[in-house]
Parts: structure tokens; C-alpha cells; sequence
């Protein structure tokens, strides 16, 4: 399939060989930044950024991107200040803004909303998150800061701990680490096990899953931890929520049973999850990760829009 | 109790081993609670050998194809469909759950965009034994009840 006016909403659109292509022109851009501090690929091409709700730190990542390939960008980081409060539907506001962009990114609180956007708009979209459903970019950013910092995926013994009920970020992770030879540690407090389908949809594909709630047990195991936080907001229901807060810590004591090699990744933001004390070990590769969002979504963009 | 027998009608579709009780269902699905559904002909709670009880639906006049048919198969599995030319069966087949479900299932995801926007609910059939659909907007998966109970 051509790159060129394709969406990108959810990674289980993505075969491995994608997924693959993605990862080495994100790697071709940031030696291309490296050396030049920007590139202008995308010179004239503008960028529509429409938020629904706040995502900071996504948002930015994206126009960041889109600066450093030298296009523009345009859009909005709330709903509330756009015509969407006078009722108008989410086709008739991606008709509207795709008239003013070559490539629309769309974060909604609605699962499917990107869905819908690709299925109206001309113009390429890229799915930002939507709701509790999908949030491909960070996935293939995950996987580029995994193969930068170990060379391959294939061969890690991963864990995944926290939220792994509620949290898309590693439901996606998870299916995308499926294409690769990986053994998968899923490591979370009773009421925050992983969901049942996901799990028996690894195992088909040939993983090899352990699910456990003992975090020091297994940390020797680990190549790389991927920490991710216990989120209030996803919980219907506060008490169950108490039940579980700050479950895990991840500190330099913790680490000390961990190889010298592991790595501990985290989607950002955190809250109490990971000691800040972790930061400036060798352990530490979450702020690394947040840069791999640059690449990965120039190439992204890229990509779509035709200019690479 | 004497054998129900299809050739009562002279033309049209006879859809026959839906689960008693589900024959309104079956005409909702297929579009035939309009004025200019067609003739209905209803049974129910017939007994059955296969179903212990059944339904049977007679459309006089009208021949269902084969794609809109198989849209029952989500409640009537075991419901076999026969064609009636001139008082005779010409054509008989089971139904099946066909590949995708435009258009008759409503995705039980309150969070969902197709439930607040002007888009048809479409579903993906990802197993057919047990019934599982994913939903083309939200990407769950429902199955069992889920099912029946959105449709």
C-alpha cells in the first residue's frame, strides 16, 4: 500500500513490514536533523491540529515535527472554542478544515472519531488518540526508542506494568510487539490485568506471557520495563480506584535486583510511578522516548503528505 | 398436528427454524415492518424437531437475496431460507453470518462515535463460532448478549 494520502488511526492497520518502513525513515530524518538542525521536505504543506481535548504534550510533539520538516500548522487545543459548541458534527468540521490543510491530526475523546475523520476527509488523517481506543503514533514512537536503544526488538524479555486494563498505550504496544520474537511480562495489580482477549490473542500469535502482580519476582528477568501510570480519570469508580493507587514504585532500590541493561520506559505523564531519584541512572530512557516522538512523526507526516 | 407446509404460498421467501419467539426480530432486520414490506405470513411457536419450538416467516410476492438473508443468520443460525416459484420450492439454502454488519447492530460502546454521530454501525465478523463482531469505529469486540441485545 502507498504512503501517500494514507490515515494512520490504528496500529492494527499496520503490518510488520509498515511498521518497519516507519521506524528506518524516522531514523534517516533524525540523522537528517542531527546534522542540519531541520529539514524542509514539507515546505509549503500546512498541518490542521485539531484537539478536542488537551493533550499537551502530543500536540506539541506533532507541530514540532511539522516545524522541523519546514511546514506550518494551524488548528485548535480545546473544543470549546471551536463550532463544535455551537453543535456542529465532527464530518462537517473535518470538511471545513480540510479546505484549509494538506494533513489533519485529530485527538477526540470519542472512540472511532479518527475513523470517521479518514473516512470524510480528502486529505490524510492521523489519529492523535481517540478516547480509550487507539493511539498509534506513541506506539511506533515506543518501538523506534526500543530499536535505538537496543538495536532489535526481537529477543527482549519486556514487562509491561501498571494500568494494564485501562491503559491503550500498552494494549496498542503489546499488539505491535506481537509481530516481533519478544517474551512479555504483564505485571499489574488484580483489578488492572490486562484483558483477556489481548491475552489469549498474544498467545496465539506465539508469545510467550506471564501475567503477574509481583513486580521485585521479576524484574532480574527484564531487559526493559515499561512503567505506566494508574489512571484516575478511567476509573468509573473512585473506590476502586484507592484500592489501587501507587500499587508500584519504581526506585533506585527496586532497580538494584534489575540488570544493568534494563531500560524503563513510561508514556508521560507520570505521577508517583517512577522515583524522580531514577532520572539520572543509566536506567532511565523515558525522556529519550518523548524526543523519538519528533521523528517518528515527521516520517509520519512525511510520508502522507507524499514529500519523502 | 398437521406438517406446516411452504408451498401455501404461491411466490416469494419462506424462512423457515427461527428461534420461537425472535419472528419480529427477523422482519425488523429485513426491512419488512414497512407498508411496502411486503405480505406477511407468521407462524410461531410452531413445534420443531430441531428447535423443540420455531417460527416461520412467508414474504408473499418477494424474493430476498441472498446477502439480505443472511443478515438473520446474527439471531436465526440455524434458519434455512426456501425460494417459491409457482407453488414449488426452487431454491433452498441455510443462512450464514455474512463477512461485515452494515447497518443493523448498534455498538453497545456508549463512548463510541457511531452512537453520536450521523454514521451507519458497521462490524467486522472476527469469529464466527463463538459470535464475535469488532466494531469498525471503536474497535471493541461484542459478542453473546451484546449482540442480541443491541440489535
Amino acid at each position: 500500500m502507498g504512503w501517500k494520502g494514507r490515515d494512520v488511526i490504528s496500529i492494527r492497520d499496520f503490518s510488520k513490514e509498515d511498521i518497519e518502513f516507519v521506524l528506518k525513515v524516522a531514523e534517516r530524518l533524525e540523522e537528517g536533523l542531527n546534522e542540519k538542525g531541520s529539514l524542509d521536505y514539507a515546505r509549503g504543506k500546512i498541518l490542521a491540529t485539531l484537539f478536542f481535548e488537551p493533550s499537551t504534550r502530543t500536540r506539541l510533539s506533532f507541530e514540532s515535527a511539522m516545524h522541523r520538516l519546514g511546514g506550518s500548522v494551524i488548528g485548535f487545543s480545546s473544543a470549546s472554542s471551536t463550532s463544535v459548541k455551537k453543535g456542529e458534527s465532527l464530518a462537517d468540521t473535518i470538511k471545513t478544515v480540510e479546505q484549509y490543510s494538506d494533513v489533519i491530526v485529530i485527538r477526540h475523546p470519542m472512540e472511532g472519531a479518527a475513523r470517521l475523520a479518514a473516512e470524510v476527509a480528502e486529505v490524510p488523517v492521523i489519529n492523535a488518540g481517540d478516547g480509550s481506543n487507539q493511539h498509534p503514533t506513541q506506539t511506533l514512537l515506543d518501538l523506534y526508542t526500543i530499536k535505538r536503544a537496543f538495536g532489535s526488538i526481537d529477543g527482549l524479555t519486556i514487562g509491561l506494568l501498571g494500568d494494564l486494563k485501562y491503559g491503550r498505550t500498552v494494549h496498542s504496544l503489546a499488539e505491535a510487539l506481537a509481530f516481533y520474537d519478544v517474551e512479555l511480562y504483564l505485571i499489574s495489580p488484580e483489578l488492572l490485568r490486562m484483558p483477556k482477549h489481548i491475552v489469549e490473542e498474544l498467545r496465539e500469535k506465539g508469545l510467550e506471557v506471564h501475567e503477574t502482580t509481583d513486580l521485585e519476582e521479576v524484574i532480574p528477568e527484564l531487559d526493559l520495563l515499561y512503567v505506566t501510570r494508574i489512571q484516575r480519570e478511567r476509573f468509573p469508580d473512585e473506590e476502586e480506584y484507592l484500592k489501587v493507587k501507587g500499587s508500584y514504585q519504581v526506585n533506585l532500590s527496586i532497580l538494584k535486583n534489575a540488570k544493568e541493561s534494563l531500560r524503563v520506559m513510561h508514556p508521560l505523564p507520570r505521577v508517583d510511578e517512577i522515583h524522580p531519584e531514577v532520572d539520572k541512572s543509566k536506567h532511565a530512557l523515558y525522556f529519550r522516548q518523548v524526543f523519538s516522538g519528533v521523528p517518528v512523526r515527521m516520517a509520519l507526516l512525511g510520508l502522507t503528505l507524499g514529500v519523502l | 398436528m398437521p406438517e406446516l407446509k411452504v408451498e401455501v404460498i404461491p411466490e416469494g421467501t419462506v424462512i423457515d427454524h427461527i428461534p420461537a419467539g425472535k419472528w419480529l426480530k427477523v422482519i425488523e432486520i429485513l426491512g419488512l415492518t414497512r407498508p411496502n414490506g411486503g405480505t406477511l405470513l407468521i407462524a410461531s411457536n410452531v413445534p420443531s424437531k430441531k428447535l423443540g419450538r420455531k417460527d416461520i416467516v412467508k414474504i408473499e410476492g418477494r424474493y430476498l437475496s441472498e446477502e439480505e438473508v443472511n443478515k438473520i443468520a446474527l439471531i436465526a443460525p440455524l434458519a434455512t431460507v426456501n425460494i417459491v416459484k409457482d407453488y414449488k420450492i426452487v431454491e433452498k439454502f441455510k443462512v450464514e453470518i455474512p463477512d461485515k454488519i452494515v447497518g443493523i447492530l448498534r455498538c453497545p460502546n456508549p463512548n463510541c462515535v457511531s452512537n453520536h454521530e450521523h454514521v451507519t454501525p458497521k462490524f467486522r465478523v472476527e469469529s464466527r463460532e463463538p459470535l464475535k463482531l469488532r466494531c469498525h469505529y471503536c474497535e471493541r469486540t461484542i459478542e453473546g448478549d451484546d449482540i442480541l441485545g443491541n440489535l
